[in-house]
């Protein structure tokens, strides 16, 4: 049985929520059942941003996450606030190109990715997620990149389309960060 | 037949179901957690030609309310706690008058202005009348994003079958989630004739009139007794609860909505250490499931009830009328916004299991 | 016999409760006449509003809802959105309407609301007994400012049609009394313009009726009356505060609207 969840953390307007929908959607086509709730309220704006996604075989309990198997993190602020959300045996993954972290925890696996260098690279800012979730689903396996793809086709109205290749390259090249 | 599941908003699905369910009218004022159903009416409602007015106040967006009902209208206003304080002197009137209107309460913690995450504080306010006067909403407590969907098509019949307010009952966490949602292609709609309603006198021979002043108190009793029967057919034909493993359960667990989620994973984690948890499940709170409780609390396998709420024990006073000291009923609760993890739960079932001294 | 007066069939039979040389009765049948009149009685739905014409549903022969007090015009607003195509008016005392539902009259007007809000002012509250309403002239005598109201301590009365007609959702905005033959024909023309708004389609329509309360003034019929022009006028002068060139059964004067 599947149970997974996942936070995503960083600064209003990084596309954490829309990152995190896109995760949803993707285990949505797989058929799981999935969950994504919102940090809410005065924070929205401009300040930190963060959603929950449960992805589960079973009808989910709690939208709200107390032990995240995944933490993806944006900010540092975010990354020393849920690095204590994590499960032992959790998965850290950080923007490397925006700040350095040095874990505290020795039962998590910590990855270290240069998200917004390679979105950089694609030329487009808000790959950077996108590689994210890339090595979420190398790393995890909770959703495949077939299913993110047929989700982006669904989710993305036809005249985004052809940001579909730039997004497939930009989860590419994050999920050769899976460890 | 239903169409493929889409991931939406509970806010949005709320809104899109009331569109759905043939609302043409919606009457709001922004506020935390609720707004996203304003938001969508906003664009939907202007696009197929409805209304939407963003009033000056709570107090004024349910008086709009009231006079699109009296007019004949399906009619729906949603808001968050501390608005629907102000909406209670409306919701008394349209108790009163007998109108038919849908009600939405997000609800966020409290007292006063409190915070904007999640709570369960306004059970009283909603069972139990919140406005003056002897009254009664029917009150639904959707649990997940697909039921939200349901029983707000649901409410808007049940609205217009006895003439009364419905409300709905979600909290931060259904309104602000996304979860999958399959709309059916064709909705349930159930068409009340409206001879009362104010739609000018045109061929009547009479004129129509709403109001909820009778100044002579025997009329006025009359009236009031008219609507208590009401009630009684109420509770008598539309209670709706959920029932999970009460056969063989040791402790059964009362919740609703949101906390009736996290206990139902909480159930699977202790049939794994050999503990036997059932579950009911309100889902109108009003009119409330007290017959099933009841006769839960006399099976000889219940040891004891444990209440999950977000808040210091609202419903709990129902289940224990309910159980009526047949057996012990425990309380779990959390407020301020909180919602309790599995393992604060599993800990009281746990403590309960063990003999429990709570 | 020729037939010179009858009772209009805007009104229903039932006797009005209202006190001797009240002017609630004149208000009435000027309304109600003017709904006859233009044709209006068959599409007119009113509002009810808290005060002494809480019932005044049971005088009118249109469809009637009572509101909640001061919130007419938010009942109206739901009831005019969903007939677009009858005819929707409030019938507000000063309690009412300039005291507790201020915010509903003014978001009202200032959406442009397409109904018509009658608002009777006789500068106290009637049917709580005599108490200080927002409209009660400075120095007059109340249960609630038994030694006259004082600016210092109870502050102003409140100019509604001014303040309204500072609105651009509002359009038209008059303020007449029913003293006498004259005052009335005038009032009546005013109500018929007030729906001639309405059906235009181009907004807010406010009528203000400066009226008496002999009960709560402690005068007769006639002193009430005589009070009424003497000291009420002088503070809430008579006359079109809006709209008053505007001819709004012609459809294309919506340019001619000015403050």
């Amino acid at each position: 049985m599947i149970d997974f969840s996942v936070i995503l953390a960083g600064f209003g307007g990084q596309g954490i929520l829309s990152a995190g929908k896109m995760a949803a959607e993707a285990a949505l086509f797989e058929g799981k059942e999935v969950s994504w709730f919102p940090s809410y309220g005065p924070e929205m704006r401009g300040g930190t941003a963060n959603c929950s996604v449960v992805i589960s075989d079973e009808p989910i309990g709690s939208p709200v996450i107390n032990d995240a198997d995944v933490v993806i993190c944006l900010n540092q602020p975010s990354a020393e606030k849920f690095e204590a959300s994590l499960k032992p045996g959790g998965v850290l993954v950080i923007d490397s190109s925006l700040f350095k972290f040095a874990p505290t925890r020795t039962d998590i696996t910590f990855i270290e990715m240069p998200a917004s260098d390679i979105a950089t690279e694609l030329g487009n800012m808000a790959f950077a997620t996108i590689s994210m979730l890339g090595c979420l689903s190398k790393q995890t396996g909770c959703f495949s990149r077939a299913s993110f793809e047929s989700a982006l086709y669904e989710v993305l109205p036809e005249r985004r389309h052809k940001l579909i290749p730039g997004n497939l390259n930009a989860f590419d090249k994050g999920a050769e960060y899976a460890k | 037949m239903a169409q493929k599941r889409v991931l939406m908003k509970g806010n949005e699905v709320i809104a899109e179901a009331a569109l759905r369910a043939g609302c043409r009218n919606y009457f709001g004022y922004p506020i935390t957690p609720q707004t996203e159903v304003m938001h969508y009416m906003a664009k939907k409602m202007v696009q197929i030609g409805g209304n939407f007015v963003q009033a000056e106040s709570e107090v004024s967006a349910i008086n709009m309310v009231y006079g699109a009902a009296a007019a004949g209208a399906r009619v729906l206003t949603s808001s968050s706690s501390p608005g629907i304080s102000l909406k209670q002197e409306g919701i008394s009137y349209i108790a009163g008058a007998e109108l038919p209107a849908v009600v939405v309460n997000i609800v966020r913690a409290g007292p006063g202005l409190g915070g904007i995450q999640p709570a369960q504080g306004d059970y009283f306010q909603a069972t139990k009348g919140g406005g003056h006067g002897d009254y009664r909403n029917i009150v639904i407590a959707p649990a997940s994003v697909q039921e939200l969907y349901e029983l707000t098509v649901e409410a808007f019949n049940l609205a217009d079958k006895y003439r009364m307010c419905v409300m709905i009952l979600g909290d931060g966490t259904l309104g602000q989630m996304m979860e999958p949602v399959a709309f059916r292609d064709v909705e349930p709609i159930e068409v009340y004739e409206k001879p009362w309603a104010c739609t000018g006198r045109g061929e009547r021979k009479e004129h129509n009139t709403v109001t909820s002043i009778y100044i002579d108190p025997d009329v006025l009793e009359a009236k009031n007794r008219e609507l208590q029967d009401k009630y009684a057919v109420i509770e008598k034909d539309e209670v709706r609860y959920e029932a999970y493993g009460l056969e063989d359960a040791e402790i059964v667990i009362t919740a609703f909505s949101t906390c009736s989620r996290i206990s139902k994973n909480v159930i699977r984690q202790a049939a794994e250490m050999g503990i036997k948890v059932g579950m009911i499940r309100p889902i109108t709170l009003w009119p409330f499931p007290s017959k099933i409780i009841s006769d839960t609390a006399a099976m000889p396998n219940v040891k004891a009830f444990l209440d999950v709420e977000l808040n210091a024990g609202q419903m709990i006073e129902d289940v224990r009328l309910a159980v009526n000291g047949q057996k012990p009923v425990y309380f779990h609760g959390r407020m301020g916004g909180n919602l309790p993890t599995q393992k604060e739960i599993l800990d009281k079932i746990i403590e309960i299991h063990n003999g429990g001294n709570n | 016999m020729a037939i010179v007066f009858q009772p209009t069939e805007g009104l229903t039979k039932k006797p009005l409760h209202y006190c001797p040389g009240c002017n609630h009765g004149i208000i009435h049948r000027i309304i109600a006449e003017t709904l006859v009149e233009m044709g209006l009685l068959d599409d007119a739905i009113g509002v009810a509003s808290v005060g002494c014409t809480y019932n005044s549903y049971e005088y009118f022969s249109c469809d009637f809802v009572q509101a909640a007090h001061g919130r007419a015009p938010a009942v109206a607003t739901g009831i005019k959105r969903t007939h677009k195509d009858k005819v929707v008016f409030t019938y507000q005392g000063d309690g009412d309407l300039a005291s507790i539902g201020t915010a509903e009259i003014i978001h009202a007007a200032a959406r442009g609301e397409k109904i018509c809000a009658f608002f009777v002012n006789n500068a106290v509250y009637g049917m709580t007994s005599g108490q200080m309403a927002p409209t009660t002239l400075l120095g007059q005598v109340t249960t609630t400012s038994p030694f006259g109201r004082d600016a210092s301590y109870q502050g102003y009365p409140i100019n509604v049609s001014e303040l309204i007609s500072n609105l651009t959702g509002a359009v038209y905005v008059e303020r007449v009394c029913v003293t006498d033959y004259k005052n009335i024909m005038n009032a009546k023309k005013a109500i018929r313009k007030a729906f001639e708004v309405q059906l235009s389609g181009k907004g807010f329509a406010f009528v203000e009726f400066l009226s008496t309360c002999p009960t709560n003034w402690g005068k007769d019929p006639i002193e009430a009356m005589d009070w009424l022009k003497e000291k009420m006028i002088p503070q809430y002068p008579l006359g079109c505060f809006k709209g008053a060139d505007v001819d709004f059964t012609k459809s294309d004067d919506n340019e001619e609207v000015k403050a």
